[in-house]
């Protein structure tokens, strides 16, 4: 966020587009969506060794009132449906960020039968996290870069939706 | 009762229908004909000497390039003998269905669409023969050895489970 100018009496001037995309990126509320190994890591992320919540991220139970979906783990085929419905029920403006190699492309089980080899083949990815799993500070690393995705929005022009089924 | 009494015992009950009776490792062992053995299956329940009241798993094996290629495998166990007994019986892979177990034990309902789903083994007179692991879409039996190891399948379409029929 840059500020114009600054007062002496501590009044500041920023951009419409700037102050929302502010408020939006402090308070990155993530999706409780832990599909395998990798929702361990998601946990401790959120746990007080790495505490996200610093940076405004917490987590939700509902789609509903959910920013962020982290699709932590491997996503079978079958899940690959749900994860479409939970993706539309969430509120724009919403942001994914695929964590670990099998949400990315389906890692070490890219050629199992059940497996969907990455989580883009279904929904839009902001975020690539890589790592079989990654530690919490390459998952809290991804939050910031997503943050700096966010301040790069414009909200007086909707955001392009992009087609979820290429 | 030993594992040699009771794979006497059982052979004894299932007279012709029992192909072969071992006991590898001490496990009682029998491999039966399909032809008549609903019939075989309802006395192991009933006789009061094996009164095998539990079907611990059923499962499935394929054997390519053997004919019969798949072997449905049943496991009991008798919670007041307190002895186990395992049922082998192969089946054709042109012909691959056997008769259903569900009106004798019921654990057999899961245990039977799971080897329908994995194995494409058919069970007549299953009530709900669907795939209970994989979606409705699939297309082949995937623990067969002959499904091919980089075989994809497609993505369906979006499902709204409110509006359509969405079976779990």
């Amino acid at each position: 966020m840059s500020l114009v100018n600054s007062f002496s009496q501590g009044v500041v001037t920023t951009t419409a587009d700037q102050f929302l995309n502010w408020t939006r990126k402090s308070s990155v509320w993530w999706m409780l969506f832990g599909l395998a190994c990798c929702a361990i890591e998601l946990m401790q992320t959120q746990g007080p060794r790495s505490d996200v919540d610093r940076f405004g991220a917490a987590p939700r139970a509902s789609p509903r009132q959910s920013d962020l979906m982290v699709v932590a783990g491997t996503l079978t085929l079958k899940m690959a449906l749900r994860t479409k419905v939970l993706y539309d029920q969430m509120p724009e403006p919403r942001y994914v960020i695929s964590m670990g190699a099998c949400a990315s492309c389906g890692g070490l089980f890219q050629l199992a039968y059940s497996v969907c080899d990455g989580v883009d083949k279904v929904i839009p990815v902001d975020v690539y996290v890589p790592g079989c799993p990654p530690r919490p500070e390459a998952l809290t690393e991804g939050i910031l870069k997503l943050q700096e995705k966010m301040m790069t929005e414009t909200w007086l022009v909707k955001r392009p939706t992009v087609e979820a089924h290429a | 009762m030993t594992a040699e009494e009771l794979v006497d015992k059982v052979r004894s009950v299932g007279g012709k229908l029992v192909v072969e009776a071992t006991t590898p490792l001490g496990d009682a062992t029998v491999v039966i004909q399909r032809e008549g053995a609903l019939g075989f299956f309802r006395s192991l329940r009933s006789d009061t000497d094996l009164d095998f009241d539990m079907l611990v798993d059923l499962t499935a094996v394929d054997y390519l390039g053997r004919e019969p290629r798949f072997e449905v495998v049943y496991h009991f166990m008798s919670l007041s003998k307190g002895h186990r007994l395992r049922v082998k019986l192969p089946v054709p892979s042109s012909d691959a269905r056997v008769h259903s177990l569900t009106e004798i034990w019921k654990s057999a309902n899961w245990l039977e669409r799971e080897a329908f789903d994995m194995m494409g083994i058919h069970f007549d007179g299953h009530p709900d023969l669907r795939r209970i692991l994989m979606y409705e879409e699939f297309v082949g039996y995937p623990l067969r050895k002959d499904y091919p190891v980089d075989k994809r399948q497609p993505l369906t379409e979006e499902r709204d489970p409110i509006i359509k029929d969405w079976k779990f």
